[in-house]
């Protein structure tokens, strides 16, 4: 490049034409990214919905239609007024009663959080099934939390009953070894991933101590919201 | 400017460079955070290299299109926002097509940002090449990255989990040879891939030096 050529392509200040060049790029890609964020928007929300709706599905046996509530001081908000407060899910199936309810819980694992997505049924006073959201566990050996059928069998019928007084569970969710599961709220851990899965027992436990005894004074709201529309 | 034009043309090898002679993985080995890190099974792999081959053939694109704008001293700044633009409109598009392929990509999508491939071709290629030239070279360079990514998804899958593209293919009685799925399998099998083209690209010199030898011995 000569300097000739250079001068020519550089007008007098170059500090404006850099800053003219960088705001003109640096709007156009902001343009670019609000219009495909504005696009994709409505799809990914859906994508989500999707799959809370799949995990929900599993984690409440039966249900067929799902709504969302929210928890906040010990009173249940439909989830479009109130941006705060814990989500519960309400399960029903076809005929609008109300089959079971699903909560997060989330507990530290090996590599990161544990997220997954639990079902209670009211009826057996226990947890259905679990279903995990997101986790980072090693390959083969922590991910057994998701594939391995004698660990999710532990989640057919977990017992999570809570006391008189409604202020904690009857016997606490507690993990044993690998084989030695004794009691319907005992879950069997897996060899090889311990960690894992006394992440899971753990976030199960916290959960279910702290939401259901909170939830089940307000279980006929839950009903009643169903049957209203 | 016309020495930085180079040869407008655009021929086979403007294309065919990134596929083998300078393959970015196998030969420059560059973009290694990517290679490693999501390689652990082939879809991951493809899904990469896909959205990598957009970001690369989109920026290389804009950059070709916009060089004789941008003045010299901030060129890598604008390079780099033009780039970032696309990652982030990648990493909508896949979040819209697919939450459990967002979700096993993590955050290696936005990572594409800074893949020093994709910089080091809008400064050394797009930003002195006409733009269709451009993009001629940016598909191959990106067709090259998800080739040497599916060379070392697929082996890392079959050997670590006995599957491809989540297909069983070798039955219940496989034993899983875990560790080729976890970080250091990643190593291993770009140590052995690289192997394999160093002594195909030494194989290949020896013999043309044999040819080249035994004209000048016939000369």
């Amino acid at each position: 490049m000569s300097t000739a050529e250079q001068q020519l392509q550089v007008p007098q200040s170059p500090s404006i034409s850099m800053m003219v060049v960088l705001s003109s790029i640096a709007m156009v890609s902001g343009f670019l990214v609000v219009l495909v964020s504005q696009l994709t928007a409505p799809i990914i929300a859906e994508n989500q919905r999707r799959a809370i709706e799949r995990a929900l599905v599993q984690v409440i046996p039966g249900s067929v239609s799902h709504e969302e509530f929210l928890l906040q001081d010990g009173k249940l908000l439909p989830a479009e007024d109130s941006a705060a407060g814990e989500s519960v899910y309400a399960g029903y199936d076809a005929n609008g009663e109300l089959v079971g309810i699903a909560a997060r819980a989330a507990a530290q694992g090996y590599a990161d959080m544990i997220h997954l997505l639990y079902g209670y049924d009211p009826a057996c006073e226990c947890i259905r099934g679990i279903k995990v959201l997101k986790m980072a566990e090693t390959p083969g050996l922590g991910d057994k939390i998701i594939k391995d059928a004698d660990f999710l069998a532990n989640f057919d019928a977990l017992d999570a009953s809570v006391d008189m007084q409604q202020m904690a569970l009857v016997n606490p969710i507690i993990m044993v070894k690998h084989g030695s599961k004794q009691h319907p709220w005992e879950i069997d851990a897996i060899s090889g991933a311990t960690i894992s899965a006394k992440a899971v027992g753990k976030a199960l436990n916290q959960s279910a101590q702290a939401l259901l005894p909170q939830l089940l004074p307000l279980m006929q709201q839950l009903e009643r919201q169903e049957q209203q529309p | 400017m016309s020495q930085r034009r180079s040869d407008p043309h655009i021929t086979w090898d403007s294309f065919s460079e990134g596929l083998w002679r300078n393959n970015p993985v196998f030969v420059m080995l560059l973009g290694m955070c990517p290679v490693l890190a999501v390689t652990n099974s082939a879809m991951n792999a493809l899904a990469m290299g896909l959205a990598t081959t957009f970001v690369l053939v989109a920026s290389g694109y804009l950059v070709s299109l916009l060089s004789r704008f941008i003045p010299r001293q901030v060129r890598i700044a604008t390079y780099i926002v033009i780039i970032a633009t696309f990652v982030t409109i990648i990493d909508y598009v896949i979040q819209a097509i697919s939450l459990d392929l967002y979700n096993s990509l993590g955050a290696f999508i936005q990572l594409i940002v800074v893949n020093c491939m994709i910089l080091g071709r809008a400064e050394a290629y797009a930003s002195k090449n006409r733009p269709m030239k451009s993009v001629v070279n940016a598909l191959g360079m990106g067709a090259g990255f998800t080739f040497a990514l599916l060379c070392l998804g697929g082996v890392r899958e079959l050997l670590g989990t006995g599957a491809l593209f989540g297909f069983d293919l070798f039955g219940p009685q496989f034993q899983p040879w875990v560790v080729m799925v976890l970080p250091p399998g990643g190593f291993l099998v770009l140590g052995a891939w690289l192997l394999l083209f160093d002594w195909l690209k030494q194989r290949r010199e020896q013999k043309q030096l044999a040819i080249s030898g035994e004209q000048t011995n016939a000369v």
